[in-house]
């Protein structure tokens, strides 16, 4: 096990959350260093999605404490965990399909649009200068994940690997510190996956954002992330670089099945 | 036979054709009740977006907010020192609703939330009655509920002035949900609950964002329609009319409540004044629902809603 650095950007400790009976995440402790790619690896329903919805403040531990930027942050609110500078993609893409993609993009700077809600309103002037300033800025996404093309189109109609792309771009616009990805690979076809790869690798070293991603492709994840974390029945069963976790009989046992003889 | 069909058929648009001074003067009535509708229509359609609740109470609020303008004035309060009592009245109502009903029952079963706003559609009639009395109200705006003539056309003073300023808080509503940054959250909050908490929106405060507009849409119906027929209980009755307007708009809509509401406002005046002999009259007080039937079988989503698909 890896021990709790001084630089962990993040540190989930002792975590459980119980449904009903069942316990979704058991006493799991993780340390996401700053400016890493952790990847979230296990079998379905081992809770990989729930830890990272303890994480972004959609659900809250029944025990254990999260520690973001070394300040205990349990109990935090979803917009809250937002304005931290925690930003997260869902596993079913979760855009608002109505509007187009540069609005949906322009939605995740909201929370770096200065002044208040309620007078923002009745204030005309200033607020517009700031719209174009951060319209300048959702550009250089919309350039960065090549999606020039689609920036007018309402995001419903896109096919889903594009939609996927497009969450991710208004995930990247609120310049997030932590960036969660949940599946961001799913459904896609090689090429996309491909895309998607460097596109995570670029934001990680361009940007410097921290990224926790769940993934099921092995090949992927021995790609692309320095940490792995695997999780089954809602327990940590292996923490440490892509090659210690690869052989790690624990792992490979949840994934192939244990044959009791 | 013949007479009927001809009654049906001919004659309505025969009597259209010879007199277009009365059918521009009918249009134009139909069209100040249809933007009326409309406002009220838009009330709902605003808290159904961004909150998935029915408002069952919007009615309700209508009649509150006119009857705390009516009760204000009545005490010596000068009109425009009373309108903005009013807004500070349904405002705080909103943060009220918010802390009171919406938060201890998020991500309850809609027909929870609806059958909460059941109950507060019978406080605030409580409320109303007993801090300004039961009975029947003259609400004077200023405005003389006369007619001038213009081109040869009979146009009322008072409809035109409720018309005007429907039509203005429907541009700015638009203008403010499509342009601003509070307006983009609006929307976001509509077409997503998770994805805009994620972004961080909180949703607390555009819960009370979008129940102060509602609240303020209720005023400008209040003061329309109470200034028309008086204030009293029957405003919360015109509640009723918006739904055949939202079942003909689609209740996600902005725009398909305001055409939704110039169509069945328009429609039932025709109706009313061409074929109303036909059938011995009354047909504006079933023509709204009779459309919104015809509506739900052919297309149930509305004019404007959003396609209803269901995932097998």
């Amino acid at each position: 096990m890896r021990p709790a650095t001084t630089n962990a950007l993040l540190e989930v400790d002792g975590v459980g959350v119980r449904f009903g009976a069942v316990q979704a995440l058991d006493q799991v402790s993780l340390s996401v260093r700053r400016g890493e790619i952790i990847a979230i690896i296990g079998p379905n329903g081992a809770g990989k999605t729930t830890l990272l919805n303890v994480i972004s403040g959609f659900y809250h531990p029944s025990e254990g404490h999260i520690r973001f930027e070394g300040r205990d942050r349990t109990d935090l609110a979803p917009y809250d965990v937002a304005a931290l500078g925690i930003a997260r993609t869902f596993q079913n893409v979760a855009l608002f399909k109505g509007m187009s993609v540069l609005d949906n993009i322009m939605t995740g700077r909201l929370l770096k649009m200065k002044g208040s809600f309620l007078l923002d309103a009745l204030y005309w002037g200033p607020a517009k200068a700031q719209e174009l300033e951060h319209r300048a800025f959702v550009e250089r996404i919309i350039d960065f994940l090549e999606i020039q093309a689609i920036r007018k189109t309402p995001a419903g109609r896109l096919p889903y690997g594009l939609q996927k792309r497009v969450e991710l771009a208004r995930a990247l616009a609120a310049e997030p510190t932590l960036l969660l990805l949940d599946e961001p690979m799913a459904g896609m076809n090689v090429e996309e996956k491909e895309d998607m790869c460097r596109f995570i690798l670029d934001v990680n070293r361009e940007f410097g954002t921290t990224i926790a991603l769940i993934e099921h492709d092995m090949s992927v994840v021995m790609d692309i992330s320095d940490h792995v974390a695997a999780l089954d029945y809602g327990r940590k069963i292996a923490d440490g670089t892509p090659d210690e976790v690869r052989g790690d009989q624990a792992v490979i046992d949840a994934y192939l099945g244990v044959s009791h003889v | 036979m013949i007479d009927l069909l001809y009654g049906a058929f001919v004659g309505p648009f025969r009597d259209m054709l010879t007199a277009p001074t009365f059918l521009a003067e009918v249009l134009i009535g139909g069209v100040a009740a249809g933007l009326m509708y409309s406002l009220v229509a838009l009330g709902f359609v605003l808290i159904f977006k961004a909150s998935g609740v029915f408002n069952f109470a919007q009615g309700v609020m209508v009649l509150f907010s006119a009857l705390t303008l009516v009760g204000l004035m009545e005490r010596g309060v000068p009109v425009v020192l009373a309108l903005g009592l009013t807004i500070a009245v349904m405002v705080a109502l909103a943060f009220a609703i918010e802390r009171v009903v919406l938060r201890p029952l998020v991500n309850q079963e809609h027909i929870i939330l609806f059958m909460a706003t059941i109950g507060l559609s019978f406080f605030l009639e409580g409320l109303g009655e007993m801090m300004w009395g039961a009975n029947v109200k003259k609400l004077d705006v200023g405005i003389p509920d006369e007619s001038f003539k213009m081109a040869g056309i009979l146009i009322n003073k008072l409809e035109m002035t409720a018309a005007a300023t429907a039509a203005i808080l429907v541009g700015v509503l638009a203008v403010f949900f499509q342009r601003t940054k509070i307006g983009r959250a609006l929307r976001a909050v509509a077409d997503d609950h998770e994805a805009a908490l994620s972004i961080g929106i909180p949703l607390r405060t555009i819960w009370v964002v979008v129940w102060s507009v509602a609240g303020i849409v209720a005023i400008a119906a209040g003061v329309m329609w109470g200034a028309k027929s008086g204030v009293q209980f029957s405003l919360s009755l015109i509640a009723l009319k918006a739904l055949p307007v939202l079942i003909l708009g689609g209740f996600t809509s902005v725009p398909g409540a305001i055409v939704g509401g110039l169509i069945i406002g328009t429609g039932e005046k025709i109706g009313e004044v061409y074929w109303g002999p036909l059938v011995g009259g009354a047909i504006e007080n079933w023509f709204a629902y009779v459309v919104a039937l015809a509506f739900l079988l052919v297309r149930p989503q509305g004019l404007f809603g959003e396609k209803i698909i269901e995932r097998v």
